[in-house]
């Protein structure tokens, strides 16, 4: 589709996994398009870091924000407009470094909009230092020795923070991204979808994942089932990476509640400064 | 006892002794009588126990400060006594529970027999106390009646009885005649600065809570029926401005309030809202610092903080009222300036402005509404960062037009896509540079400065020390300066004022004279410094014997 382009150069390294996600985005946009969501309803809010030059490269709205911050921004924007989409890019440094905090609570409170978190497993764009998803021994410009921390779970994590959908893709398959991306962005609530995004310049991953990911089918209704297919994967070790969506739960969303009653613009100061006297 | 067109009573008690609802009630007795009102509060940062009190003002003059001597005690415990009884004037009266407080002087209220004799409950015992202090101030039963009736929610009838009984138990000594003058809505700074921030269409606010700018968004909330604003409390400062500015980009006039150290946080995304041009406003309620500081008490410590908040160049509104009236007035203003101009602007109040209650005048703000910001007219292709002449460029907002909104915290190009060359750097930065020459132009064309009297000498003073300093001038004919808007800094308005002057005394709370250093930075030195840093309000005669 002509109209998704921009006239920003792409630079990414060759090989890098987000091409893929770009690739599974545009597909992804069409999609909406088709069944009848107008682009203007689409909104990309992005974090810094090689993932979040996305939004340069899709001609679609977009809020380019700061470190670690997407998410809040992301919310205000659904909470002023409820009937917009709104896509968060961010990697795992920004959200579960910098941003954490805005991360598990957007979960809990369910705040319909959906994060994509590329995932290349360390900071890339500053030359490859450790994430909190790093795996423990990695070798970076921070850690020449190996890194010492452990990484999280993100699934695991998104579950206890109450995700209310919870979803793995990975960017050298981009039809099953694609189609993992439509059902988040159509997920009433707050949708994590995180997307294994080898780093060839720092950490390549890409056989690794080749040989490793598969993909589940799972009716996405039992957290007990999700948690069985979360642990299989540790970040470190060895072990199979299952690929699809673990959880997926409809609950209240936090806008609706945020908005009620105050949309009928009916504003008397008067009445209140009657109060005071 | 003084002639009655001046008054001042302390109300105190232990916290959650309802001395603040006291003070409020007896306030409206002189409001209904057209008095002139000013409360100051003083409370500790703790739930139950220490110490809380309201100094309640009233003069048939305007009054925006407090007096250090007070004509009348209202005391919920013994410590109020205690820590009041010297305040009091030569004849000054202590009324007081005296089923509870062993105290011989003053005027001791059967309060808890009154109580039980009317099967109330405990707490009634203050309506009793309410009561009795009508009777001896002579208001008239029927005034006790209506304000009562307005003010408790619970056993309204059942508390009247108590007050009625109180009333009659009791001599007149004081005799309050009506001013004839009819009786204006009695807010708080922070009041104030929610509703004038509504008179320009705020539609969202979102903070977390810190005192003193909490009660911002209790009020909000708690009048949603009336004000239809949408209010969120979230995981940090760093999350609401965050989500403020995204709200902003989708077309909401939003609002976000903190002290210091939420404010410090907040310093990150001002710089975004100023570089991805979003309209955003903060209030930054002071308290004194550094750090944690004295959470319920005053200062004026973060003024060059403020001025400089949000890394890079920027430039971003910085405004300073000084009572309930300036407040509504300029929070009605800066939220219309911030959507005009595409920029953070930020109220910069303190504690006493924040939480004190102050005589409201309504006239004042008439015909104050929302004045629409430049919206792209949907001719051409939508650049959001568009090159314009005067640096402002026209807003859209995402999902109201077909065309793509991109805002963007790297430099970016006009389409809002990210740039690194040397040329458009320079030529945003350079169409930035414009919109804040047209803000300093804005201005110049406002009442950034306000001056009352004249004479060779003046006092400058920003903020709540206005209302003191008022006084103090008109008192020893003395010019009062009170710049209201610090950037950008109306520098020909303030050589304006400062025209025939040739001293200059400088009145301030924190301890560095942070306000004489933007003063120097324009060319003005400052004579005489008074400065306060105790987080305690100045009263007139404190400041009147440092100028004498």
């Amino acid at each position: 589709m002509k109209e998704l382009e921009t006239n920003c150069v792409n630079t990414w390294c060759p090989g890098c996994g987000n091409f893929g996600i770009l690739m599974a985005l545009k597909k992804t946009v069409e999609e909406l398009i088709n069944n009848g969501t107008p682009r203007e309803k689409i909104v990309l809010v992005s974090d810094i870091g090689c993932n979040s030059k996305i939004v340069d490269y899709i001609n679609v709205n977009s809020f380019y924000s700061l470190h670690g911050r997407p998410i809040a921004t992301a919310e205000g924007i659904k909470m002023a407009n409820p009937e917009l989409k709104v896509i968060v890019f961010t990697g795992d440094g920004g959200t579960f470094n910098e941003g954490a905090s805005h991360f598990i609570h957007a979960a809990r409170r369910n705040a319909d909009i959906s994060v994509f978190l590329h995932n290349n497993r360390l900071f890339a764009l500053t030359t490859g230092q450790f994430t909190a998803v790093s795996p423990k021994g990695l070798k970076g410009k921070s850690t020449p020795e190996g890194n010492v921390e452990e990484p999280f779970n993100l699934p695991e994590l998104a579950m206890t923070a109450k995700a209310s959908f919870i979803a793995r893709g990975y960017s050298a398959k981009a039809d099953h991204l694609k189609s993992l991306m439509v059902e988040a962005i159509n997920h009433k609530g707050f949708s994590f979808l995180e997307i294994l995004q080898p780093c060839p310049s720092f950490f390549n991953t890409i056989n690794d994942y080749n040989e490793r990911t598969y993909e589940i089918t799972n009716n996405a209704d039992s957290k007990d089932k999700a948690l069985e297919l979360i642990s299989e994967w540790n970040y470190n070790g060895e072990g199979k990476i299952p690929l699809g969506v673990f959880y997926k739960k409809d609950r209240y969303n936090y806008e609706e509640a945020i908005n009620k009653d105050t949309d009928d613009n009916k504003v008397d100061i008067n009445k209140c400064l009657e109060i005071h006297l | 006892m003084k002639n009655t067109k001046e008054f001042s009573i302390i109300v105190g008690g232990a916290a959650g002794q309802g001395s603040r609802k006291a003070g409020l009630i007896i306030a409206k007795f002189f409001n209904e009588l057209g008095y002139n009102i000013f409360i100051n509060e003083d409370y500790q940062s703790l739930i139950k126990g220490g110490h809380n009190f309201s100094k309640v003002r009233i003069s048939t003059e305007e009054i925006f400060c407090e007096r250090e001597k007070a004509d009348f005690l209202l005391a919920l415990d013994k410590n109020t006594i205690d820590q009041h009884e010297s305040k009091l004037v030569p004849d000054g009266k202590i009324v007081f529970n005296k089923d509870k407080i062993g105290f011989d002087k003053g005027i001791g209220v059967a309060a808890d027999v009154i109580v039980k004799e009317a099967n109330g409950l405990p707490i009634m015992s203050n309506t009793a106390l309410i009561g009795a202090l009508a009777k001896i101030i002579g208001v008239d039963f029927s005034i006790l009646e209506k304000v009562l009736k307005k003010e408790i929610h619970k056993e309204v009838e059942k508390n009247i009885e108590v007050a009625k009984k109180a009333y009659d138990s009791v001599e007149t000594l004081v005799k309050f005649e009506s001013t004839g003058n009819g009786h204006k809505p009695l807010l708080t700074g922070n009041e104030a600065i929610a509703l004038g921030a509504v008179s320009a269409g705020l539609e969202k606010y979102i903070a977390y809570p810190m005192t003193p700018a909490t009660s911002i968004l209790h009020y909000l909330a708690d009048h949603k029926e009336e004000l239809n604003v949408a209010t969120m409390q979230t995981e940090d400062e760093i999350s609401v401005i965050n989500m403020a500015i995204g709200s902003a980009f989708a077309g909401k006039r939003t609002m976000v309030g903190s002290s210091g150290g939420g404010f410090a946080l907040m310093t990150e995304a001002i710089s975004l809202a100023g570089m991805t041009e979003t309209p955003i406003v903060i209030v930054n309620s002071q308290r004194p610092g550094p750090a944690t500081g004295v959470p319920t008490y005053s200062g004026q410590g973060d003024l060059l903080f403020t001025l400089a908040s949000g890394h890079g160049d920027l430039v971003r509104f910085v405004v300073c009222p000084s009572d309930a009236t300036e407040a509504f007035i300029w929070s009605n203003k800066i939220m219309n300036l911030a959507w005009k101009y595409q920029t953070p602007a930020i109220l910069l109040v303190d504690k006493e402005l924040s939480e004190n209650t102050f005589s409201f005048d309504k006239d004042k703000v008439q015909g104050l509404k929302k004045e629409e910001g430049l919206i792209w007219d949907g001719k051409g292709e939508y650049m959001r960062y568009k090159n314009t002449e005067n640096g402002i460029s026209p807003m859209a907002f995402p999902g109201k037009t077909t065309e793509v909104v991109k805002a963007s915290s790297y430099e970016h190009d006009e389409k809002g896509i990210t740039v690194e060359d040397a040329s458009s750097i320079k030529l945003m930065q350079d169409k930035r540079l414009r919109k804040f020459e047209e803000m300093k132009k804005e201005i110049d064309n406002l009442e950034a400065i306000k001056t009352y009297g004249k004479g060779s000498k003046a006092i400058i003073c920003w903020g709540s020390n206005k209302g003191v300093c008022r006084e103090v001038g008109e008192k020893l004919g003395i010019k009062v300066i009170q710049p209201i808007v610090l950037q950008p800094f109306p520098a020909k308005q303030m050589q304006d004022a400062l025209e025939g002057v040739k001293e200059v005394i400088l009145v301030e709370s924190n301890a560095t004279a942070q306000m004489e250093n933007v003063l120097n930075s324009y060319g003005i030195k400052v004579d005489k410094k008074i400065l306060k840093y105790d987080g305690r309000p100045f009263t007139l005669e404190e400041i009147e014997s440092k100028i004498k």
